[in-house]
């Protein structure tokens, strides 16, 4: 245990100070990017319509006031909730995604802790927001909500597995569980004995991304797989009773996961705060690196809000299908074939 | 409560006991009652379905109507025979054109006249572009219902250019009330029929779209095939009509096989139907009958014979005596009107027979074995409009 949280601290970690605003920017600022950029433009475009227009220049203060008329709203507990579970809820769902930004590396320095075992802690930590969106379908003491909460439960259980199991393939290709070592490994790494732009796991790994990317679209329960919430279904699933400033904490949680786990995704696959043509050790990267990453992360995350907008959504059954025959096999066969492939080649 | 006498009180009390029955929970031993509106997302409007649950299973569903009922039978009996048209416009609201021409050919078969040439073809038209405006947003909302939420965007984008050609001609964009006894309100404006045309490309192409994006999508087809199948004998016995009932296999068009009135005859056309009788069968057959409309428009739109709108009919319209019963196959399925005349101003009795009402009496025997859902998809599919419903 000691092990697994043996920091190393470099200059701008020593101060409390710094390191909270950074934090809370690392997470907020990719979620208010991803709502105006993405829910209200980018989809927006895709449907025909122009989207906020009104709030400030092309509509780009819109996410201000929403917020404002959230924070305005009244609070409002359900008359025989659990009073305490259902407001923990969404700071339990939120405290996943903050651990979740603790260990991405934006830089080499640029990061918040160091760990040596970092892919397996957030994977680890990712399933608590399971807990927290199982208290709010269960404390509302709503029908729709519960039935939302079983089912987000049953999802994100099911699909932890193939998301776990296609980190393994990179985890194996990189040799370490270290975020900070698998970005190094990518840069690098060579393809066939070419190292022109180091080795994007993208290109070796692309079964695991392709796993990856579908285990998160269901860990995000972003449509197709959006059943917790099916709107047309179950009103708004867990959510249904929240409002005010819990409905937005639960709201930022949703986007700024999805901000986080594209970071992932782009540390895993595409070699993080690394561009190819700047020497890997360069102290340059702990300028350019956070920028470089928040660009790969915004590209990833336009996939999973293009996917959302354009499928229409499973049903539970069909969904468990999908993950325990079709994506668990598929990715211990990606683990199996990387493991060959690693002690081969 | 002091004005009030007895009576009015013990009313009051038996309507609150009706309602209270209405809302009582039964839970079972093995399972719970979800309660899927009246206000719910996915119902259109204040239809509600109490389901009883098992896990995520439906053990039973029963559908209870009447939360938007306002009284239209009883209503057109106050109105004059040309006031109607402005009601019953209001029942099927999508496609509102099509409420008006069996009411009106109910009352021109008891007057005995009959619309001139031209005011059928533009009758016909009409009917056929309402079809569209309401089939249009059926195939976006179908896609809504299964969780995809850009078509009905595209629906609502191209419905607009079918509702402004059927604007310019009757000044109404919902609730057109343009059919008179005997014949049309106006005439065509100028340049009307080239500007249809394009509007009807437009649709063609939106249903490419729609075929392309939602009847070919793998999700789509895995949440809707073998979902919610009624063999031909059952969606008959139930008194299902129009594409419902084409979808089960059933070959029957009150366009082409009991029409009345309208010019169906004149043009070569083709009834679809798809054996299958599941979810995605009904969106198949929608969607091959917006095509269809397009092509029936297309071919009217070259041969509108000229001459006058408006038959003679006199200033004061009175009805004589007489029952008349015309149905015509309305965008939801067949719709009819039952009149009865006593010789006066307003009619004695209409019945309206809407289609809705009869597609949603399948729902008990449907929403069976059946995911929750599955229940929006069926119900999606089987398409209703809560106006239709209630009326």
């Amino acid at each position: 245990m000691i092990e697994l949280l043996a920091l190393n601290p470099s200059w701008w970690q020593e101060t409390f100070l710094i390191k909270v605003p950074i934090g809370l920017l690392a997470v907020l600022l990719p979620a208010g990017t991803i709502v105006y950029l993405y829910l209200f433009k980018a989809i927006s475009f895709m449907q025909s319509r122009l989207g906020p227009m009104e709030a400030g220049p092309y509509g780009s203060l819109q996410l201000l006031a929403e917020v404002g008329k959230w924070i305005q709203k009244e609070d409002i507990f359900p008359s025989k909730a659990d009073k305490f579970v259902f407001a923990a809820a969404p700071f339990v769902v939120l405290m996943s995604t903050f651990l979740l930004v603790v260990v991405i590396p934006a830089g080499p320095d640029a990061l918040f802790v160091d760990l040596d075992a970092g892919i397996y802690l957030a994977m680890a930590v990712s399933s608590v927001s399971v807990i927290g969106i199982l208290m709010a379908g269960w404390s509302s003491a709503n029908k729709y909500s519960l039935l939302g909460g079983i089912r987000a439960a049953g999802q994100l259980i099911a699909y932890e597995l193939p998301l776990i199991l296609a980190v393994v393939g990179v985890v194996i290709q990189a040799g370490t569980m270290n975020m900070q070592g698998i970005v190094l490994a990518q840069a690098e790494g060579e393809i066939l004995g070419w190292g022109g732009i180091g080795n994007p796991f993208i290109l070796t790994q692309f079964i695991g991304f392709f796993i990856f990317m579908i285990a998160v679209q269901a860990e995000l329960t972003q449509a197709p797989f959006d059943m917790p919430v099916a709107e047309s279904e179950l009103v708004t699933g867990y959510l249904t009773e929240y409002s005010g400033i819990r409905f937005l904490l639960f709201f930022i949680g949703e986007f700024a996961s999805a901000g986080v786990f594209s970071a992932i995704a782009a540390v895993l696959f595409f070699g993080g705060w690394y561009v190819p043509g700047i020497d890997a050790g360069s102290q340059v990267f702990n300028v350019i690196g956070p920028l470089v990453l928040a660009t790969k992360t915004m590209l990833i995350a336009f996939l999973i809000f293009w996917f959302r907008f354009t499928f229409p959504r499973f049903r539970e059954d069909q969904l468990q299908r999908l993950a325990w025959k079709f994506l668990i096999p598929l990715s211990l066969a990606n683990i199996a074939i990387t493991g060959v492939l690693k002690v081969a080649v | 409560m002091s004005t009030t006498t007895e009576n009015e009180q013990l009313a009051y009390i038996a309507s609150q006991a009706a309602d209270a029955r209405v809302n009582v929970e039964v839970e079972t031993d093995e399972g719970m009652t979800l309660n899927l509106g009246p206000q719910h997302p996915a119902t259109h409007g204040t239809l509600r379905i109490i389901a009883k649950l098992d896990g995520e299973k439906v053990v039973t569903a029963e559908p209870i109507m009447g939360y938007m009922h306002r009284g239209y039978e009883k209503l057109t009996e106050v109105r004059t025979y040309p006031q109607v048209t402005t009601l019953i416009n209001r029942i099927d609201w999508l496609g509102s054109f099509a409420n008006e021409v069996p009411f009106i050919l109910a009352a021109e078969q008891l007057m005995e006249v009959e619309a001139p040439p031209r005011a059928q073809w533009i009758r016909t038209i009409l009917f056929e572009l309402s079809r569209i405006a309401n089939v249009c947003l059926f195939l976006g909302d179908m896609a809504v219902q299964v969780g995809a939420t850009t078509p009905v965007f595209y629906a609502f984008r191209d419905r607009e250019f079918v509702l402004n050609q059927i604007e310019r001609v009757t000044g109404g964009r919902f609730h057109p009330n343009f059919d008179r006894i005997g014949g049309l309100k106006d005439d065509l404006p100028k340049g009307w029929i080239e500007e249809t045309r394009g509007a009807l490309e437009r649709m063609k192409s939106f249903c490419d779209e729609m075929e392309e994006l939602v009847l070919g999508n793998e999700i789509f087809q895995a949440r809707t095939r073998n979902i919610g199948v009624i063999p031909g004998d059952v969606a008959l016995s139930y008194g299902l009509s129009g594409a419902n009932l084409r979808a089960s296999g059933v070959d029957w068009d009150i366009r082409r096989d009991a029409n009345v009135g309208l010019v169906y005859d004149q043009v070569d056309w083709k009834v679809w139907t798809h054996p299958d009788g599941d979810s995605f069968a009904r969106f198949w057959v929608r969607l091959q009958e917006t095509r269809e409309a397009c092509n029936i428009i297309d071919q009217l739109l070259g041969s509108i014979p000229s001459g006058p709108i408006m038959a003679k009919v006199p200033r004061i319209i009175k009805v004589p005596a007489g029952e008349a019963y015309v149905a015509t196959e309305n965008p939801l399925g067949e719709m009819g009107y039952y009149v009865v005349s006593k010789g006066d101003l307003t009619p004695f009795r209409v019945k309206i027979r809407s289609a809705s009402f009869s597609n949603m009496s399948i729902t008990p025997w449907i929403l069976k074995d059946v995911f929750v859902p599955d229940i929006i998809s069926i119900l999606a599919s089987l398409y209703f409009i809560l106006g239709d419903i209630d009326r």
